[in-house]
């Protein structure tokens, strides 16, 4: 169905039902109780699932089907942002236009840089794409003011030009009248439900850019990519020429996260030189290989654990350790929250480290190889472990 | 002509900390042929013991002064330093003074130890292993590493400053007959230390046996296994000695900028681009570009250029590094074979 097969067309059904279902399905626990706090339902955070989801599909495409580790993947991220917020500026605050553009600059930008990046392969690459990311994020901070506004970041003001702006339209980013703040809250019981029309449009837009990706991962263009990972050497020797396949697949996975950096400024309309910087290149890199390289379902679920974690492992504090340690002796109450302390508020970036290295040693195949391990020890084949077994068909090396 | 030289001594500086850490990178790329994301974590741990000695030799006990009182006329207590019981306080005073310097010799044992038991414990398992999941390991270890500091040490800038002898500026031009060549002290004598560390290592590899079974190693490891010889064991020492010279370049770099819990992160970017330009596995090269980025930098930094392209200074160390990989694919002094693709 839809040019897939019938397990890419699962796949697909499933992550689609669970977009749809997201603010119910991540909202578990009674608004009431004290487990509330591990809920994830709220618009602002599942609007970043997808939005990271979509950055890490496209990174994927190119890290986990050619093999090249781009550091600078954030420099698309940041265009993006600031074409989107440039069309606010200009024209209106729907975010057709500004997600077009976003979708050609970065694509223009991703083309010229991998044209230069990918004269060198291995570490050259990271390391050119790395300067490139890092010359983006020091003009745009520095020169290059007068169009990103520096360090206070790029925003809409109100002596803007806006010339389409009408005087009924919205005056928040909206899609054709539709607010991308609206939410229909929905009270079942002692549960509380957001429906964000935000979240509802990344998502959309994030299933098209998976289903874009299956396609992809399952055409001759993905085989050839394979190959490129494989062996170049004896990819020349067939006679065909690498450098055009892996170029494309950088302006592809360019665009991706130039789509994602433009979602993110149509949902709070704000775009910063910090998105550019090498940090965020390295956590599109951290979300993809937790999730698990060069399979389809992968970089989502690794864009959503880093962004859970971070929101929930951010928001705890001592005082919550007390409370669950609370049953305790005193003495090991207090030497328990001792322990866990480094981990969890600020240092919750520790974690993240140590869940990464553990991941890199002991599961290179990331969540997904994860998965499939415990799917192997328990034998036979279950329903819920059809993702994994769609996702065997790539093995991730 | 003044300006020139001023802005060649303000490049030496930085310059000798990219060479330092340079240098740290290729030693290690050169012998077990991994690419440390790390090493800037390294540089930040040696900031960082010169702040732990500083804090040591502050530990102190309250002592009630009677010569001193408060407002209500009650004995003050006063914090004396442990060292002013056993020295006296005026030698306690110089050595807490000297800190920094001190903190070479407490920084070599801690740095081999971390060196050697980043190597047994973690690299080791990494050889056989891609060189993406070497780099994306020692990134991870450097988020950690980086992060324990961070809880340890907390988020700012921790003053550390430099013996009073080396506090003032030294008139440069006075000495060549030019003037307004003004230059902090502490900078030469960085300068001069990255010299010696430098000399040393190069003078260890090329007049020593260990360093000639590791060059050896470097070119051949496996007929040197063969030869009966452990490489390994010497391999891993050099990964020791790459740690100590970069935590040595974060101790004395102490004094020049505030160590924080970034600082490693922020040398690194730039120290892999010096390695790539001056060539992967190549130690004079990484040297070489160690001091030409810096100098480069601080040219770009003045005044005069910045009028003619602005932001040049932010970003003209990749501007060369793109130049240099595009036309010189193996950097300023690569070998042929070393990481061709």
């Amino acid at each position: 169905m839809l040019g897939l097969a019938t397990k890419d067309f699962v796949l697909l059904l499933v992550v689609a039902v669970l977009c749809l279902f997201a603010p119910v399905l991540l909202n578990p626990f009674p608004e009431t109780s004290d487990l509330a706090q591990f809920n994830a339902g709220y618009p602002d955070l599942m609007q970043r699932f997808v939005i990271f989801g979509i950055f890490a599909i496209g990174f994927n495409i190119l890290f986990g089907l050619t093999g090249y580790l781009s550091f600078g993947h954030a420099a698309f991220l940041g265009v993006g942002s600031y074409s989107v917020v440039w069309m606010f500026k200009l024209l209106n605050y729907n975010i057709v236009p500004g997600l077009l553009l976003s979708l050609v600059v970065s694509g223009l930008f991703a083309l010229a840089i991998g044209y230069v990046s990918l004269r060198r392969s291995g570490i050259y690459f990271s390391i050119l794409t790395l300067a490139f990311a890092q010359m983006s994020f020091a003009l745009a901070y520095s020169v290059l003011t007068p169009i990103t506004n520096g360090e206070t970041g790029l925003q809409v003001y109100g002596n803007d030009p806006q010339y389409l702006q009408g005087d009924s339209a919205p005056n928040i980013p909206h899609l054709f009248g539709m607010t991308m703040r609206a939410t229909e809250t929905v009270e079942f019981g002692p549960w509380l439900w957001q429906f964000n029309a935000g979240y509802y449009f990344c998502a959309v837009v994030m299933l098209i850019a998976f289903y874009l990706a299956i396609r992809i991962f399952r055409s001759p263009f993905g085989m050839m990519l394979r190959a490129v990972k494989s062996n170049q050497q004896r990819m020349r020797y067939t006679g065909l020429n690498p450098r055009p396949y892996t170029l494309a697949a950088f302006v592809i996975s360019g665009m991706y996260a130039g789509l994602a950096g433009g979602l993110m400024a149509s949902m709070d309309p704000l775009a910063g030189a910090e998105r550019m910087q090498w940090t965020a290149s390295g956590e599109v890199v951290l979300m993809t290989i937790l999730g698990g390289t060069g399979t389809l379902i992968g970089p989502v679920l690794g864009a959503g654990l880093i962004k859970y974690l971070e929101n929930i492992l951010s928001k705890i504090n001592d005082n919550i350790l007390h409370q669950w340690f609370a049953f305790m002796p005193d003495g090991l109450e207090d030497f328990l929250v001792a322990i866990v302390h480094p981990f969890i508020g600020k240092g919750w970036h520790l974690t993240l480290g140590l869940v990464f290295m553990a991941v890199v040693i002991f599961l290179p195949g990331g969540l997904v190889e994860g998965g499939q391990r415990i799917g192997r020890l328990f034998g036979r084949k279950k329903p819920a472990e059809a993702e994994a077994k769609a996702a065997a068909k790539t093995p991730a090396e | 002509m003044e300006a020139i030289i001023l802005q060649i001594l303000n490049g030496l500086d930085k310059g000798s900390a990219y060479a330092l850490i340079a240098l740290g990178l290729t030693l290690i790329f050169g012998t077990l042929g991994v690419v440390n994301f790390a090493h800037g974590a390294l540089f930040m741990i040696g900031a960082f013991c010169a702040v732990t000695l500083q804090r040591l030799l502050n530990l102190s006990h309250e002592v009630i002064d009677d010569t001193k009182k408060d407002f209500l006329g009650n004995p003050l207590k006063v914090d004396v330093p442990y060292l002013a019981d056993w020295f006296g306080a005026d030698a306690a005073q110089t050595i807490i003074q000297w800190s920094v310097p001190l903190a070479i010799l407490f920084s070599i044992p801690i740095m081999i130890l971390v060196g050697i038991s980043m190597e047994r414990g973690l690299i080791k398992h990494f050889y056989k292993r891609p060189h993406a999941d070497q780099i994306l390991v020692t990134f991870g270890l450097a988020i950690v590493l980086q992060e324990i500091i961070k809880a340890f040490f907390g988020a700012n800038p921790i003053p550390t400053p430099a013996p009073p002898a080396f506090t003032g500026s030294f008139d440069f031009g006075a000495l060549i007959g030019m003037e307004n060549i003004i230059y902090p002290y502490w900078r030469m004598v960085y300068f001069a230390f990255a010299m010696v560390v430098i000399a040393g290592v190069f003078a260890f590899l090329q007049f020593t046996t260990f360093g000639m079974v590791v060059r050896a190693g470097m070119a051949d490891r496996e007929t040197v296994g063969m030869l009966g010889i452990n490489i390994d064991r010497r391999f891993t020492i050099m990964f020791a000695i790459a740690a100590c010279v970069a935590g040595l370049a974060g101790v004395m770099y102490t004094p020049i900028n505030s160590p924080n819990y970034h600082m490693g992160m922020d040398f690194l970017v730039i120290s892999f681009v010096v390695v790539v330009v001056g060539g992967m596995g190549s130690l004079p090269g990484a040297v070489l570009a160690g001091f030409v980025l810096g100098i480069l930098e601080a040219f770009a930094s003045m005044n005069e250029v910045i009028d003619i392209v602005p932001g040049i200074n932010q970003i003209i160390i990749y501007l060369v590094a793109i130049i240099v990989l595009l036309t010189r694919p193996r950097g300023l002094m690569g070998r042929k074979g070393v990481m061709e693709e």
